[in-house]
């Protein structure tokens, strides 16, 4: 295949389109591991529910009501799917993770992986492996745009601006304002930021929260494009922990950058020689890993 | 020594009952029940073509030949194989070891079917496949037990591949699913698009149930061919045709080829997307009287047309009870024998053969997808553009590689 230009765009165009969600989940990794020292592997998990409480806001909803014609919109579902999966980690967090934060970090990796193995199982075992399409796409997102090299579909420039947008203000609130430096200094020296009046345990708790959120409106924004199935999130989060590890664990700017460079790289294998865009990332990662083993963008402790 | 002169009178007996056909089994049907397995995919990408809908395709059957043969009762089971092939082979096994199942049918996904098939040859049961495509189960993986009734990667391939190259489209870039079945509609294709001087510039393969098939399709966009072959099925079919239309993809030249279709595929893309699609089938529902009736109880149960797979598993059942009354046992040697010898009429086939390679030979149809205007109802999908005789549609014997093929 030739590499011409508009085949080389138009890979990468769709390359960027998978990297913001690496991107989204890959930051809320960074900040959970950044401020509560935890490998959340539940993430992916709860990418899925995300795109579940979507789907069956859209679909059962109503019916659950007694009002069969109720459907909770795209737009509510982008709300909503967050709240829900937040709190459900706010409750996780108080309930589970709380207890292992004198322990080890393995034993919350272990605790989190239990999880996401009990919540997928449930899934599998009520839904459709294969997946459900979620119809629910609004009207004003169909269709598609011409770029030029390439028609490209408007939901999904649409999932790529509000994506860098959550994104950005993410790193900003954490690394430019007072509220992030509480946070960063609560992680540095409890005890220190307690002596300043600040409830540490709750903005912990809220960290936690607002990190699985982000998964929780990542899987809304997939529902669309791909089909919401139990699977979906153990399909990601490995490509997404790969994507944490070569952009450096807890860094935010760190985890952003690497997963929109990683999804345009294997947007790019795929013109070069496609069966290799599946293993691209590990490939990098097992380099990135000998010669600066913190990762592209993580310190050296 | 009382036991050996008895083991010896049984073999005896044994063997004068082999040698003499004639000569009745002790016991006509085996364990006082025929009982009937829907193995397939009841939840995947193809359980909308196949899934529930074949079990009651295959429950009518039994029902309408009257629930009992030879006096003894006629059972149906059903069960998800989830399209592993391991599930699959370890469910059969199951089902011939423990549950006494006699027959198999159904059995969409070829891999699994190939499992499946392997599994009652070495035990002697039989299949019969409606669902899966791969000719590799009417060639080297053939079993004297084995029966491939609806269709074939060969038929789908010659019958689809020669209308598009003899209509201008020379040049292909398949989109596969990667397993038995993709492959072998791709190797299939590509020698009847060759043959008439067509050429393959490039194909990608994906995995069975995709999601997202955007950059498949840009592969396929940038490879310049004019005709986008999917060899593929199911949810991954109907997938890759709305994401094409997203991407503006198969609009301006290049035109999307559907190498497997089912009625249901373009009820769920709509005439609008669909309309002037070509592809092969097996069977159409508004075919003809009996196939009308026959569509029309069913949608009465399961609110869908039967698709080819479904009303193939109606008839595959319907005609092995026939095989059993006929020869008064469900012994699968003469069961097989005389299924082999039946002339196979109704509303499915049309004087259909089941050679000995396990091949059930009957007419396929090339099917033109309607526009919306000319639909008079909401299943009213299709016309027949042209009818191929079993003979032409189907690998001669003489390109046969089953060993029960004598050369």
């Amino acid at each position: 295949m030739e590499l011409s230009f508009q085949t080389v765009m138009s890979q990468v165009m769709l390359g960027l389109n998978n990297g913001v969600f690496y991107a989204i989940l890959s930051l809320g990794l960074a900040v959970i591991f950044g401020l509560l020292n935890i490998v959340n592997f539940v993430h992916g998990a709860l990418y899925m529910l995300g795109a579940y409480v979507a789907l069956l806001g859209y679909t059962m909803l109503g019916p659950l009501l007694g009002k069969p014609d109720f459907h909770l919109n795209y737009w509510a579902a982008l709300i909503v799917a967050p709240l829900v999966v937040g709190l459900l980690g706010v409750g996780v967090e108080r309930t589970m993770l709380r207890r292992l934060r004198k322990f080890d970090h393995l034993y919350g990796l272990l605790l989190t992986f239990g999880l996401a193995l009990i919540i997928q199982g449930v899934f599998t075992n009520y839904f459709n492996v294969s997946g459900d399409a979620y119809e629910a796409k609004p009207e004003a997102l169909n269709g598609a745009v011409n770029l030029g090299f390439m028609m490209f579909p408007k939901y999904r420039l649409w999932v790529i601006a509000i994506s860098l947008l959550v994104c950005f203000a993410t790193w900003f609130v954490i690394e430019r304002t007072k509220l992030g430096s509480y946070l960063r200094a609560g992680t540095e020296n409890p005890e220190l930021v307690k002596a300043f009046g600040v409830n540490v345990p709750l903005m912990i708790t809220l960290t936690y929260g607002y990190g699985v959120a982000l998964a929780a409106f990542a899987g809304v924004l997939a529902a669309p494009i791909y089909s919401v199935s139990p699977v979906m999130g153990s399909e990601m989060i490995i490509t997404v922990f790969a994507v944490v590890v070569i952009g450096g664990m807890g860094s935010i700017m760190g985890s952003i950058v690497t997963g929109l460079l990683l999804g345009m790289v294997e947007g790019f294998t795929k013109v070069v020689y496609a069966p290799a865009s599946s293993t691209v990332i590990f490939l990098i990662m097992v380099i990135v890993l000998l010669v600066k083993p913190a990762g592209l963008f993580g310190r050296e402790s | 020594m009382k036991t050996s002169f008895t083991r010896a009178t049984l073999l005896l007996a044994a063997l004068v009952g082999t040698s003499g056909m004639a000569a009745a089994p002790t016991e006509k049907i085996s364990d006082g029940v025929v009982k009937i397995g829907v193995l397939t995919d009841m939840s995947g990408p193809y359980s909308t073509l196949g899934g529930k809908g074949t079990q009651v395709a295959v429950e009518m059957a039994v029902k309408d030949f009257g629930g009992t043969v030879l006096g003894k009762p006629i059972r149906v089971i059903g069960a998800d194989h989830q399209n592993k092939a391991d599930i699959a082979s370890a469910k059969a096994g199951e089902w011939f070891d423990n549950e006494k199942v006699d027959m198999i049918t159904g059995l969409l996904n070829s891999g699994c079917a190939l499992a499946v098939q392997k599994v009652a040859g070495d035990k002697h049961r039989i299949t019969m496949n409606t669902g899966a495509a791969s000719t590799d189960l009417t060639n080297k993986a053939s079993t004297p037990y084995s029966i491939h009734y609806v269709y074939d990667t060969y038929a789908l391939g010659k019958v689809t591949g020669q209308a598009v190259v003899q209509t201008g489209g020379k040049s292909w870039f398949f989109i596969t699913a990667d397993y038995a079945f993709g492959q072998s509609l791709e190797g299939n294709t590509t020698k009847f698009v060759t043959a008439l001087g067509g050429k393959v510039v490039g194909s990608v393969r994906h995995p069975l149930a995709t999601a997202d098939f955007s950059s498949y399709l840009l592969q396929a966009q940038s490879s310049g061919a004019q005709i986008i072959g999917l060899a593929n099925a199911g949810t991954d079919t109907t997938n890759a045709i709305k994401q094409a239309r997203e991407f503006g993809i198969g609009q301006k030249g290049q035109k999307l080829v559907g190498l497997l279709i089912f009625d249901t595929d373009i009820k769920s893309l709509g005439l609008n997307v669909a309309q002037g699609m070509q592809f092969t089938s097996g069977f159409y529902w508004d075919r003809d009287d009996a196939s009308r009736a026959f569509a029309k109880k069913f949608f009465a149960i399961h609110k869908a047309m039967p698709t080819m797979d479904q009303a193939g598993a109606y008839s595959a059942t319907m005609n092995y009870l026939k095989a059993i009354k006929a020869v008064g046992t469900d012994d699968p040697d003469a069961v097989m024998a005389k299924l082999k010898a039946m002339d196979i009429s109704d509303f499915f086939a049309v004087h259909g053969k089941i050679r000995v390679d396990g091949r059930m030979v009957h007419d396929m149809y090339l099917m033109e997808v309607k526009k919306p205007s000319e639909s008079k109802g909401e299943w009213d999908l299709l016309r027949i553009v042209k009818t191929v005789p079993g003979d032409e549609a189907f690998m001669p014997l003489s390109e046969s590689t089953s060993p029960l093929v004598k050369k």
